[in-house]
């Protein structure tokens, strides 16, 4: 392409070329555009309505905080480097758990569904564990494995295990019959059956497993932090609190939430990277 | 006579011995529990054999144990009575001598055609690159060169139906078993695919046997027909083919077709087992 050609199109765009594009990805998009838009509004709206609820001071500033007050506290946690460290505290809490969870929640899983003694024996203790709410075992979880990281990435393991371990199990329970008698039919013996159609056909629900746990993982860590710590996010938001240091609170539920996010989308990564081939994957 | 047409130089010598059977079955039966507790009698006495290079279907109505015969040879049923030999050697169980086609195509969704192609390859510990070398030479053969990549779901059922044939293959089996594996498609497809397959087994060499509803289907295709009757299944009549190869669609035109077709209908309608009060019953 010589310059010449360049400036020419660059100069007179061959107009109604361009505006029916722009017309056609608006029209493709409009509808979530403005979807877009609503969410955005409603963000602003609430948030100036808790700037005006708590600055004209029918709500105290006790309760709820000066919205315009969250960012300079969010920049003095930083500033200060605590933030830094404490997020890695918890998000290190959080994925060790998680790891652990994962490892023992696909292990335990394959076990159950692939052999019938290992259900028959384990199954009961299971759905009497997963009927227990286990935020109740954190205090004896404290108590087991110290004050430190340990207790902490114990009930960060405990709470994610179930939602992995579930659906490993239904995953490897619910395989396709024909598609084990292709390999059936070959002769192919349980591990090549396991290895080569049991398990990737458990992966979506494997994933579903693993999307749920991630959350559960982080809300672990932070139970752990809540009920005795000296260190992390959980930590952060009970000194917060007991100082009614309202917007320094709200400040770390931000960063959570920012944490939780970021979780979730390399999950859903992660996912669409394994499930290619998923039709429920996009 | 029309035997020695469809296998030319490439055979086997000793698919030229006529009288060699590929497969023999001697009295098979089976029974199942139904819900209520009462035995079924699924099969009582099948007996037959398939020689070698020949191509058999066995053609009756819905329910009348033909799939459990198929099953039975492909080494995937339990609890029958009766023997199955392949070559001269009594089989309990899968053998590779074998290639299974089902009534679903059956391919792992998360595997490329190639390597779907090649899975039996990986159960019977085979030569990656000559698994692989075959596998494309096999997609050819059944006119999917091209889609080697693609994923399942982006080709149609009979695009797949294709590819589970290659995947059969693969491993050199010296007989093809195939359980209705058109069953699934559209009528046009169907048909085509019928050419297509006479085709395949001619150029492939080997021993097929079939299993069809479709009285048309089994005659077009095969050098004999086996017709089966329910309650209990059991084959009421062996039919040889005299139709020239190879056969194009033409055939059905054919006035010794379309009395061998009649014929077959006749059996199975004067069959006790398909008569109407237990045809209603289903």
């Amino acid at each position: 392409m010589t310059t010449q050609d360049n400036l020419t199109t660059e100069f007179a765009p061959d107009a109604p070329a361009l505006s029916s594009r722009v017309a056609r990805l608006w029209k493709a998009n409009r509808r979530s555009l403005s979807d877009l838009g609503f969410t955005l509004l409603l963000c602003v709206s609430v948030i100036a309505a808790c700037q005006a609820l708590v600055s004209t001071g029918i709500v105290s500033k006790f309760v709820l905080p000066l919205p315009s007050s969250i960012p300079s506290e969010l920049s003095g946690l930083i500033d200060t480097g605590v933030l830094g460290s404490n997020i890695l505290t918890t998000v290190w809490e959080a994925l060790c758990g998680f790891a652990i969870a994962t490892g023992l929640g696909l292990t335990l899983g394959a076990l159950i569904a692939e052999f019938r003694v290992v259900e028959r024996i384990v199954y009961p203790y299971l759905i009497a564990l997963q009927t227990m709410p286990k935020i109740a075992l954190a205090p004896v979880l404290l108590v087991w494995f110290g004050f430190g990281l340990g207790s902490k990435i114990a009930v960060a393991a405990v709470i994610s295990l179930f939602p992995i371990l579930v659906n490993t199990i239904a995953g490897l329970k619910g395989c396709d019959q024909g598609r084990l008698d292709v390999l059936r039919a070959l002769g192919a013996g349980k591990w090549d059956r396991f290895r080569l159609v049991k398990l990737p056909n458990a992966l979506p629900f494997v994933f579903s497993g693993l999307s749920t746990a991630v959350m559960f993982a982080l809300t672990g860590a932070l139970v752990g932090e809540f009920v005795g710590s000296t260190q992390g996010l959980g930590y952060l938001i009970i000194q917060a609190n007991s100082q009614m240091n309202i917007p320094q609170v709200f400040a770390v539920l931000l960063v959570l939430c920012a944490i939780g996010t970021t979780a979730f989308g390399l999950m859903q990564l992660l996912r669409r990277r394994f499930l290619y081939w998923s039709p429920n994957e996009e | 006579m029309g035997k020695l047409q469809r296998f030319p130089e490439d055979r086997r010598p000793a698919a030229n011995m006529s009288l060699a059977a590929a497969i023999t079955a001697r009295g098979l039966g089976k029974a199942y529990a139904t819900n209520a507790g009462e035995p079924i009698q699924a099969l009582t006495q099948v007996n037959f054999e398939v020689g070698v290079g020949e191509f058999v279907s066995i053609v009756g109505p819905s329910g009348c144990g033909k799939t459990t015969v198929m099953r039975i040879l492909a080494g995937l049923v339990d609890g029958y009575t009766g023997s199955v030999s392949v070559g001269d050697r009594v089989v309990h169980g899968p053998t590779s001598e074998i290639g299974v086609v089902f009534q679903d195509a059956n391919l792992m969704p998360w595997r490329t055609i190639l390597a779907n192609v090649m899975l039996p390859g990986q159960v019977l510990r085979l030569d990656k690159a000559a698994s692989k070398a075959r596998a494309r030479e096999l997609l050819t053969l059944v006119g999917l060169s091209g889609f080697e990549e693609k994923l399942p779901g982006e080709l149609s059922g009979g695009m797949r139906q294709r590819a589970a044939i290659a995947r059969a293959l693969l491993h050199d089996p010296k007989i093809l078993l195939l359980d209705e594996p058109f069953g699934a498609l559209d009528a046009m497809t169907r048909d085509n695919m019928n050419v297509e397959l006479a085709r395949i087994a001619t150029q492939a060499g080997k021993t097929v046997f079939l299993i069809t509803h479709s009285i048309a289907e089994s005659v077009f295709l095969s050098d004999r027909v086996l017709v089966m009757s329910s309650r209990p299944g059991r084959i009421i009549e062996e039919i040889a083919i005299d139709l020239p190869r190879p056969r194009t669609l033409d055939v059905v035109a054919d006035p010794h077709f379309a009395a061998t077709v009649l014929r077959i209908r006749r059996l199975l309608e004067g069959s006790p087992g398909t008569s109407p009060r237990v045809t209603l019953a289903h």
